[in-house]
């Protein structure tokens, strides 16, 4: 049996399906026992809908750097 | 009431993200939208003086952002030969008919809210994305909307994996919590 943290682990990886075949048996396994778990993998699972119906943008790191220095000469 | 100030220094991690978002909504061209953000500070910068602290800085900000939205299509509608508008009576520009009676609203449909709702929606997650710590943002924001691999991200932050996944998890779980209060409480 696997731990919660790990449980919780895996249920996150697999929101970006990144979980291998052996750690989704594991966390099916954990879910069945663990009503806490199962409870956020269903939360889990709401959030990654939510974030792929919203138009979701972001300016990379890199680029925010160049508007801070931007900015900042103009101080 | 506490009397609102300006941070400038803060404006790019605080805000840039959110007004990409409203920028990129209205714009449609994600470099657009970049060079409207930097005018957007720019321009907060110049008349900070004029700033009462009414409103909250990231409404102040966005006020800026529309006038400036709004400027960019004057621009583009002034150039000469696009002012004219052309609209075909439907997209499939062969099909005629009865074309009153096709264009007509349908008033039970609510399909129509689906985009603004997502924008509003969208808008919420990326307030909640600011309050995180600005580590656990920044992962969420790789991994989440850039869709950048697990791979990529530990080179880029030297981080290990599991220190990934741990910021992840943080992340997901603070998210959830200020996505019920801000999404669904409303």
């Amino acid at each position: 049996m696997i731990s919660c943290d790990e449980a919780a682990i895996i249920c996150n990886k697999r929101q970006y399906k990144e979980a291998s075949l052996g750690e989704k048996l594991k966390l099916i396994l954990h879910l069945l026992f663990c009503k806490a778990c199962s409870k956020f993998s269903k939360k889990n699972a709401e959030l990654t809908v939510l974030c792929d119906k919203a138009p979701l943008h972001c300016i990379p790191e890199k680029d925010k750097v160049i508007m801070k220095n931007k900015l900042q000469k103009r101080f | 009431m506490e009397k609102r100030q300006l941070h400038p220094e803060k404006w790019v991690d605080q805000y840039a993200d959110y007004l990409f978002n409203y920028a990129v909504a209205r714009i449609n061209n994600a470099e657009l939208a970049k060079d409207l953000v930097q005018e957007t500070f720019f321009a907060g910068l110049k008349s900070a003086n004029n700033y009462k602290g009414a409103a909250a800085e990231r409404t102040w900000l966005i006020a800026i952002l529309k006038r400036k939205v709004i400027d960019h299509y004057r621009k583009i509608n002034s150039q000469k030969g696009k002012a004219e508008v052309r609209m075909n009576y439907s997209s499939h520009s062969d099909s005629d008919g009865d074309w009153l009676e096709e264009q007509i609203a349908d008033p039970l449909s609510t399909l129509e809210n689906d985009p603004i709702e997502n924008e509003e929606l969208g808008l919420a997650i990326q307030e909640c994305i600011t309050r995180l710590p600005k580590k656990q943002s920044l992962v969420f924001s790789m991994k989440t909307i850039q869709g950048m691999s697990t791979e990529d991200i530990c080179k880029e932050l030297g981080i290990n994996p599991s220190n990934l996944w741990v910021m992840i998890h943080r992340a997901r779980t603070a998210l959830m919590g200020c996505l019920n209060q801000n999404w669904f409480k409303l």
